[in-house]
């Protein structure tokens, strides 16, 4: 065994020490402990005072927005004969978005081995549900009449007609709604083993134990379980990683697939869907700095994670910024007027002033992240989090309502206003949105504990044997690299 | 008061560290045993090796799932638009030409069949739902989802033996080691 490390060892280059994940030397116990604590405690005072008003305004905003909508028909939204989609589509496209982040942490960077992903894995992907969530309301309101809304499964209707499966729109339906299964199973599924912890430390006889025991399905850790369990999920990583890309390529496509001016381009799948990782990552931080603060997980999410966030925001940001400045490009080299005249309109129309909130949120905000000081102030961080997250709103607001209310008929042109029922139910699906998620950190392991007791270097099964050599193992660092030299056939 | 009857299910033995837990599975292997496991708070990755464990063949049955999946989109999506009742929308016709139209919803179903033979493939692969377990009786137990590693050899292996199966856990370094029994 330790000749094989050694043997790994040979060139001696000096080798930094990794930045630690865990601060403070923190045990399994104590990990354990905090992250229950939360659950097992009752919830600080600034809970309650965020979750009541978010209720409130979820009951208030949705029941009255949608029951008036529904009583009364979608003639009260401000979406017109021009206009159709206004903002619950905006809406729609902005939340789906919110989850690629979600997603893109649990998948694609367990595939690409970013451990720094175990501590804020499980709270994204509980962001990427409840914003889908949020986001299937719109659509299926959207639809008109909403109890015919079973129209869009693929069930034939009452003259044996099915449904156009050439239409972007039913791409739409099978997108999203794979995407939320998809992301449902992964999630549960990560959070089986943290269920099973918080089960193994009730009460025996309590109701805590009972139920979070009926959902930890009996879970004893064991390697034979683990074996399977880790193959799992290394299989819906693989799975949901080229589904989130589709996801929002897919929304993309209802735009891009029309012959619309400024929307017909094909540069809107990457477009949407850095657009979508960039806006997601901004609610990730908006809601993860202060609630790492609230509940002391300082040493769990460190501020390592949150400059590594920072700069996926940069990175993303800057994709984002090229993207529009592409459109425009294009749309100036393709001589089409009809394209050309769609921009000229976008910048200098009446709605400029969106087109310039915008290009400064989304593309100039995110630059103070060049700075290392800069994304270590949290304060910083939080307040360009904020500017993504309206941002990125105001993106899709300029994507759809500055081309609607200017297609190829003049006689159609009218200046798009929302209205108060539109601003009611958007609010409405904030007030949603952070209840579920105040739900979730009042019930459920906001922090995958099983994940994040495996980045700990004492987790690693060779650790005692890396603690004899003389430079204490620092190159081979990740247990998954010994195991590649070891495991040679039995 | 009626006696309770107690059925042996097999020694759970403790330790201390990863390294040492790594170190006990490869005596555990080495002695024959079959019927046995390891207990970990998390994925300790290389005991598949120590335990002599083979890869899990969950992509095998993953495969299938995909594969059911996307022959539904087709016959889903091609079935029904150029064959059963062909539509014709904004005077786009349907034909086996126009199938790439149908590649999303291909796509999506066998992501979305995938990710269900996943789930329940691995709950079956694993065992699960079993909401009781001959192990949860013991009381250090609790601890292997929290910072403890445990081995427990079952009293159902052919190589169990009272004595020699307790000398083999204590020599691989195990300690607190428990006969496990449960109530029936």
């Amino acid at each position: 065994m330790a000749d094989a490390i050694q043997s790994n060892n040979k060139p001696k280059l000096p080798v930094l020490e990794r930045e630690k994940l865990i601060l403070n030397g923190r045990s399994m116990n104590w990990i354990t402990e905090r992250v229950c604590g939360i659950i097992e405690n009752p919830q600080p005072a600034l809970w309650w005072v965020l979750f009541i008003p978010s209720f409130i305004i979820a009951i208030v905003g949705l029941g009255f927005g949608l029951t008036y909508l529904v009583s009364t028909g979608v003639g009260v939204w401000g979406n017109s004969n021009r206009t159709m989609w206004g903002w619950p589509i905006v809406n729609f496209i902005f939340w789906i978005g919110i989850g690629h982040a979600g997603t893109l942490i649990s998948a694609i960077l367990f595939l690409t081995r970013q451990n720094w992903r175990t501590s804020i894995n499980r709270a994204a992907e509980a962001m990427t549900i409840f914003a889908v969530c949020c986001a299937g309301i719109f659509p299926v309101f959207h639809v008109g009449r909403v109890w015919f809304a079973w129209f869009l499964a693929p069930i034939p209707n009452a003259n044996a007609i099915w449904q156009n499966f050439k239409s972007p729109l039913l791409w739409d339906v099978f997108a999203v709604s794979t995407y939320f299964t998809v992301s449902l199973i992964f999630w549960y599924l990560g959070m089986v083993p943290d269920l099973a912890t918080i089960r193994d430390r009730a009460k025996k006889g309590s109701i805590r134990k009972f139920l979070y025991g009926l959902f930890a399905l009996g879970w004893r850790g064991g390697n034979r379980q683990w074996s399977h369990y880790e193959m799992a999920y290394l299989l819906l990583a693989a799975l949901s990683t080229p589904l989130v890309l589709s996801v929002h390529s897919i929304v993309s496509f209802d735009c891009a697939t029309s012959i619309v001016p400024g929307w017909h381009t094909t540069i809107f799948p990457p477009y949407f869907v850095a657009g979508a990782v960039f806006g997601g990552f901004a609610m990730v931080l908006t809601i993860m700095v202060p609630a790492r603060y609230i509940y002391g997980l300082q040493d769990l999410i460190t501020r390592k994670h949150i400059d590594n966030m920072a700069k996926i925001i940069l990175t993303t940001g800057t994709i984002v910024g090229y993207a529009y400045l592409m459109e425009l490009f294009v749309a100036f080299y393709s001589g089409a007027k009809y394209e050309m005249a769609a921009f000229t309109y976008r910048i200098t129309g009446p709605y400029a002033w969106a087109y310039i909130l915008m290009m400064s949120l989304n593309v100039l905000s995110p630059q103070l992240f060049w700075w290392k000081s800069l994304r270590e102030n949290l304060w910083v961080v939080m307040g360009v989090s904020m500017c993504v997250n309206i941002g990125m709103w105001f993106e899709r607001f300029v994507i759809i309502v500055t081309t609607l209310p200017r297609m190829f008929l003049p006689g159609d042109w009218k200046y798009y206003d929302p209205s108060p029922v539109d601003i009611m139910t958007f609010i409405g699906t904030i007030g949603l949105f952070l209840t579920l998620f105040l739900l979730f950190l009042k019930f459920l392991p906001c922090i995958n504990i099983a994940e994040v007791k495996w980045t700990l270097l004492e987790s690693d099964p060779h650790h005692e044997d890396k603690e004899e050599l003389e430079d204490k193992g620092v190159k081979v660092e990740r247990p998954y690299q010994v195991e590649l030299d070891t495991n040679k056939p039995v | 008061m009626t006696k309770k009857i107690k059925r042996v299910y097999g020694y759970l033995a403790e330790f201390e560290t990863a390294s040492k837990l790594y170190k006990g599975a490869e005596k555990v292997r080495d002695a024959g045993f079959k019927k046995w496991d390891c207990y970990s708070p998390y994925p300790l990755h290389g005991l598949d090796h120590a335990m002599g464990l083979k890869r899990s063949v969950l992509p095998f049955f993953v495969f299938f799932g995909g594969l059911i999946g996307f022959c539904t989109a087709v016959a889903l999506a091609y079935g029904t638009q150029v064959m059963i009742y062909p539509t014709v929308v904004q005077a786009k016709p349907a034909n086996l030409a126009t199938i790439a139209a149908f590649f999303p919803i291909m796509f999506e179903l066998t992501i979305l069949l995938s990710g269900f033979t996943t789930l329940f493939g691995v709950l079956a692969l694993m065992g699960l739902p079993r909401l009781n377990h001959p192990l949860f009786a013991s009381k250090q137990f609790q601890k292997a989802t929290d910072d403890k590693f445990f081995i427990a050899i079952e009293v159902r292996d052919s190589n169990f033996n009272k004595e020699e199966t307790k000398a083999l856990l204590e020599g691989a370094g195990g300690s607190n080691i428990e006969l496990v029994e449960e109530e029936i």
